[in-house]
């Protein structure tokens, strides 16, 4: 029970994909500065991450060494097809704006990253928590990255005014640094340093 | 026999098949829907352009095919300004553009056009005596970072702008991005767009413009997004003009005018 509950927390602050392993931030920059594109993408991710790993996982005995990345590759990269199709079809607004990242799961070092480094040693079961767990941590990351770019860029929380603009009779000038990418940058660059003097043993020997 | 290259090979095999079914299968499920969407999200935006929609207005697709009902879709042939044959509902016109046979090279323009299609996609709205009420146009041309496609609308006149729209850009959030403003959009509304020698006088210009009764050619601009903003009067100069719907906005004066 422990483990499974260590594979669960573990990837959201004790070994987080993005403030840890510094891995998946280019998606990471690209859909937050909003915070329902980040949702889906998050969302996205999950069922991804879960699913590869499944999958990678039940195969794992089957599937040959020396061509194992290349099968991966093809499993995940189907999946995120799929996903595709489904955003195309159900969410399609939000589809739109996320544009090419959804396509560019597949390149996520993340999933890949999962499936490698823990699917193909671990059981189904275990390994689907393993990617719900680190999905999740790479979602919090993009959550929180969003609420601070959509906030001081756009003044908004989901889309729903917070801070009113001065350009419609509010009283707040947005950020516009906020809404590029390098502030995806400064922020994640700050969740990690704030993480780090929080739990001192991440922090990397010289 | 498992590392062998005949069991890497069927392995391999076996993977491919069964994800390609997964994928081709979703890919033939959801097609219809997407379809739908993309009809719809097209739709509300000619809509919107010709001001039969807000731009926030959150719409049911009911809502959305009623509205749209009584436009008409035409292809016209752009040299000649006359309607074609050719059905609307199968017409893509970023694939007309594309094909060498459907299209030609664009004349010299600042819009940052390549090769631009000898027909296009427009929409009438006329009442129920056949009289133009308005006519939306498809504009498309250079931003900063891409081209913007989207909708001009123009009244009966031929002359004010009711509406512009994008529906598909690439410009900064919160910069560029602002053409999907609708405190902006919404400022086109009554601006003119010909001067007064039938030349598109329509421009974007840095700062901010009068009321469109003192100054109906000026629009403001997006404020730290220079680029966008000659994008968008480059592209109304082009696609108004001679070269772009010039003939069909003439072939649409003389029918009214009998």
């Amino acid at each position: 029970m422990a483990k499974t509950r260590d594979a669960l927390i573990d990837p959201l602050f004790n070994n987080n994909p993005i403030a840890l392993q510094v891995l998946g931030i280019c998606s990471a920059l690209a859909v937050t500065t909003r915070m329902d594109t980040a949702l889906v993408m998050s969302a996205a991710v999950v069922v991804v991450t879960m699913c590869s790993n499944f999958f990678v996982s039940a195969l794992r005995n089957q599937i040959p060494t020396n061509i194992r990345i290349i099968v991966q590759l093809t499993i995940i990269a189907s999946l995120v097809i799929v996903v595709d199709q489904v955003l195309k079809a159900y969410l399609f607004e939000l589809s739109k704006q996320l544009t090419v990242f959804v396509g560019l799961i597949i390149t996520n070092c993340i999933i890949m990253g999962r499936a490698e480094a823990y699917a193909m040693q671990n059981p189904p079961g275990m390994s689907l928590i393993d990617g719900l767990g680190n999905g999740l941590g790479y979602g919090a990351i993009l959550m929180i990255t969003a609420f601070v770019r959509e906030l001081l860029g756009s003044g908004t929380v989901f889309g729903t005014t917070v801070l009113p603009l001065a350009s419609e009779a509010g009283w707040y000038t947005p950020n516009g640094l906020m809404v590029l990418s390098p502030a995806a940058f400064f922020i994640i660059g700050l969740l990690i340093w704030a993480l780090r003097s929080w739990k001192r043993d991440q922090v990397e020997s010289e | 026999m498992q590392g062998s290259v005949f069991y890497n090979l069927v392995f391999a095999a076996i993977v491919c098949v069964v994800c390609a079914i997964v994928v081709s299968s979703s890919a033939v499920a959801l097609r219809e829907r997407q379809v739908a969407n993309q009809t719809l999200d097209m739709q509300r935006n000619v809509l919107v352009a010709a001001g039969l929609a807000a731009p926030d207005e959150a719409l049911e697709p009911d809502e959305i095919e009623a509205r749209f009902a009584p436009i008409q879709q035409v292809v016209i042939d752009r040299q000649t300004g006359a309607a074609t044959d050719i059905s609307p509902a199968g017409f893509d016109p970023r694939a007309a553009a594309a094909d060498p046979d459907t299209s030609r090279a664009a004349p010299p323009n600042n819009a940052g056009l390549q090769r631009v299609a000898d027909q296009a996609l427009v929409y009438e709205l006329r009442d129920d005596a056949g009289a133009l009420d308005l006519v939306v146009l498809p504009v498309h041309g250079l931003g900063l970072w891409g081209i913007l496609y989207g909708f001009v609308a123009l009244d009966a006149d031929l002359e004010t702008i009711r509406g512009l729209t994008y529906y598909e850009h690439k410009e900064t959030p919160g910069l560029g991005g602002e053409v999907d403003n609708p405190r902006w959009k919404s400022l086109w509304n009554g601006r003119r767009a010909f001067g007064p020698d039938g030349v598109p006088a329509i421009e974007v210009i840095k700062g901010l413009a009068g009321p469109p009764e003192d100054d109906p050619y000026r629009v403001d601009g997006l404020a730290g997004a220079t680029m966008t903003s000659r994008g968008v009067t480059n592209m109304l100069r082009f696609w108004l003009a001679e070269q772009g719907f010039g003939p069909y906005l003439e072939a649409l004066r003389t029918r009214r005018d009998g």
